[in-house]
């Protein structure tokens, strides 16, 4: 456990609703995750990965228990601190990819930056570099619907990355796509990971995706029902 | 902030500008409506201004009986007109009229017109202009001088268009006159009536050659002009203390006379148009409120259709103030937009419409900057709740919106 804690989850609760239709999603879960891993989030429908997920993701907020991100007690925070969090710390990819419909690529990639304020010049260069960085070079001025499902996610990739996020929360992010782009999804990455240092956690319910992360958690019924341990170190 | 709202604004509504024109379309109306009403109105009003004082500014007119044409009161003398110079403050001029009226005969042109005696002092009050010739003078109207100074339309008709008639002899009533000058056109009058249609003659001339009528009391009218800043209310009432003590009148006797002050017609004209303009600005203004409200009806709609682009802002960061400020920024824009062009389309508007009107096209820039911040202020009302709405969304649930 050399690694430094990223994430550190204690007794986390979610309860939907109140009264007789309060639904319970997690009943105390405690999970650490460290810098730099690879996390593959595994489990059926309506085990609670995805209010894990949203929790983690600072997209939601838990109903009791702690959680630490990055030593910021984020149960405490509202919901702009919650924004500035995301805008500052995370990234996403979505299984529908999410881009601006009738927008390029590039203005998709910079709108991450527009919200911090960039100029012009700063924002189409590191949008591009982004674009790059995917293998997406030559589309920067083709709009969603002109490119292809892996395209659209590699765009999406580059959406998240292009603010060199700390972590990545990508959910179900090749179940759109056939099994080769999958692959080369899954490559890309596991080369962020691996080459850029970004944490990176996934939702899936696919083994052959989970199987290119090198720790699995896998949740069951609100509470964690196994987990390969923490990987690096 | 705010000039990153306007960014991402200005680039939303250039993505969808079907809508934004559908957006914009009512407060373009709204705004045209309200501009043309109030233009042409403040156009009319004007022009009655304008024909108003072309009977003479800070006109009075002392006439006998009440109200317009009544008969049978007695009428004034000389002596009433030189003890109003003499005895009210505040006159600038003063001069007896005498109206009536026959045929003008030049050769074989007949034409029957108005035939006017008074004083040199009228053409000062009254406003004349001399087009041809000169006016005639004190000195005429001392020796009853046969000699008259005739409008455009008698000139038109007894002499026909562009003839100089100065020293030909016309015949009024068996009279015959010199002419001597002929008066600047003046055009139509505040009641639609010729104000070229006169021949202006030495009263005294019409006393002793036409009408055979004595030195007594045989004034129809006697015309005062009021001193430039004097309140013509002084005047009036001055005027109207005097003449009853003349005419003997007991104090619980009614006024025989009456005595109208054109500044008090010219006041009530124009604010019974600016009222009109003013009720009629009202309906327009009320087209550009159902101009706001489609603005907020098309802005809930795409607040609703664009739930997911709501949902991927606020995922990548964007805090729910700067959604809202950028849905109002959007609604601000659209609407300033819609009253600039709405500005032009009245321009255009009255262009085409001040002539049909017949009233003059005066550019106002008050009413252009009072238009375009009440757009603004309507893309703020209007735009509020929708932008709310966008801005309190949950990120979850606004990703999962189909």
């Amino acid at each position: 456990m050399s690694a430094e804690t990223l994430i550190e989850l204690r007794g986390l609760t979610k309860i939907y609703g109140s009264g007789n239709a309060a639904f319970t999603a997690l009943r105390g879960v405690d999970l650490s995750i460290g810098s730099g891993e690879f996390v593959a989030v595994m489990g059926p429908s309506g085990s609670g990965k995805s209010t894990l997920m949203n929790i983690l993701g600072c997209l939601d907020s838990p109903t009791s228990g702690s959680y630490t991100f990055k030593g910021i007690e984020v149960e405490s925070l509202n919901k702009d601190q919650r924004s500035l969090i995301r805008r500052h710390a995370l990234g996403f990819i979505f299984q529908g990819f999410n881009l601006l419909a009738r927008t390029s690529a590039l203005e998709n990639v910079e709108l991450p930056l527009l919200y911090r304020g960039y100029s012009r010049t700063l924002r189409h260069k590191m949008a591009r570099e982004a674009l790059a960085s995917v293998g997406l070079p030559d589309k920067e001025r083709n709009a969603p619907s002109e490119l292809s499902g892996g395209q659209q996610q590699r765009v999406a990739i580059a959406r998240a990355i292009v603010t060199e996020p700390n972590t990545l929360f990508a959910d179900e992010p090749t179940g759109n796509l056939d099994s080769k782009t999958t692959i080369e999804i899954m490559n890309l990455l596991q080369h962020l990971n691996a080459e850029l240092g970004i944490t990176v956690i996934i939702v899936t319910h696919e083994d052959s995706v989970a199987a290119y992360a090198r720790r699995t958690i896998k949740v069951h019924d609100g509470l964690i029902a196994g987990d390969s341990g923490r990987s690096n170190g | 902030m705010l000039l990153n709202a306007l960014f991402i604004a200005v680039r939303e509504i250039r993505r969808n500008l079907t809508r934004s024109f559908l957006t914009v379309i009512g407060i373009v109306i709204g705004v045209a409506a309200v501009v043309t009403m109030v233009t042409l109105g403040r156009g009319a009003t004007l022009a009655v201004k304008q024909e108003i004082s072309k009977m003479g500014s800070n006109l009075l007119v002392v006439r006998p009986g009440q109200g317009w044409g009544s008969r049978g009161a007695p009428q004034f003398s000389m002596r009433d007109v030189s003890a109003i110079r003499e005895q009210v403050p505040g006159i600038a001029g003063i001069a007896p009229f005498i109206q009536t009226n026959g045929a003008a005969v030049y050769q074989e042109n007949d034409f029957n017109c108005d035939i006017q005696g008074t004083t040199a002092n009228y053409f000062v009050i009254g406003n004349w202009q001399i087009g041809l010739g000169r006016f005639f003078t004190d000195a005429h109207v001392d020796e009853a001088a046969p000699v008259c100074v005739i409008g455009e339309t008698v000139r038109k008709e007894l002499f026909g268009p562009g003839v100089d008639p100065v020293g030909s002899k016309i015949r009024v009533k068996s009279t015959s006159f010199e002419v001597i000058g002929v008066t600047a056109i003046k055009g139509q009058g505040g009641f639609g009536e010729d104000l070229d249609d006169n021949i202006l003659t030495p009263y005294t001339s019409i006393l002793r050659r036409m009408s055979g009528r004595g030195s007594g009391h045989n004034i129809n009218q006697i015309m005062i002009s009021g001193r430039e800043g004097y309140p013509s209310v002084h005047i009036v009432a001055d005027v109207t203390s005097l003449m009853r003590e003349r005419r003997h009148l007991a104090p619980n006797e009614q006024d025989n006379f009456s005595v109208f002050d054109s500044l008090q017609i010219a006041d009530v004209i124009t604010s019974s148009t600016r009222v009109l303009t003013s009720l009629l600005g009202a309906v327009a203004g009320v087209s550009l409120l159902v101009g706001g409200i489609g603005i907020m009806n098309i802005m809930l709609v795409s607040v609703t259709e664009r739930t997911r682009e709501i949902g991927i802002r606020l995922a990548i960061g964007a805090r729910a103030r700067e959604v809202l400020l950028q849905f109002l920024v959007e609604a601000v824009t659209l609407s300033c937009v819609g009253g600039v062009a709405g500005i032009l389309l009245a321009y255009a508007l009255c262009d085409l419409l001040a002539e049909a009107v017949g009233a003059p096209f005066i550019f106002d820039p008050r009413i252009n900057v009072i238009a375009f911040v009440f757009s603004a202020a309507i893309g703020i009302l209007f735009g509020f709740m929708p932008a709310r709405r966008a801005a309190s969304l949950d990120p979850i649930e606004a990703l999962r919106h189909e």
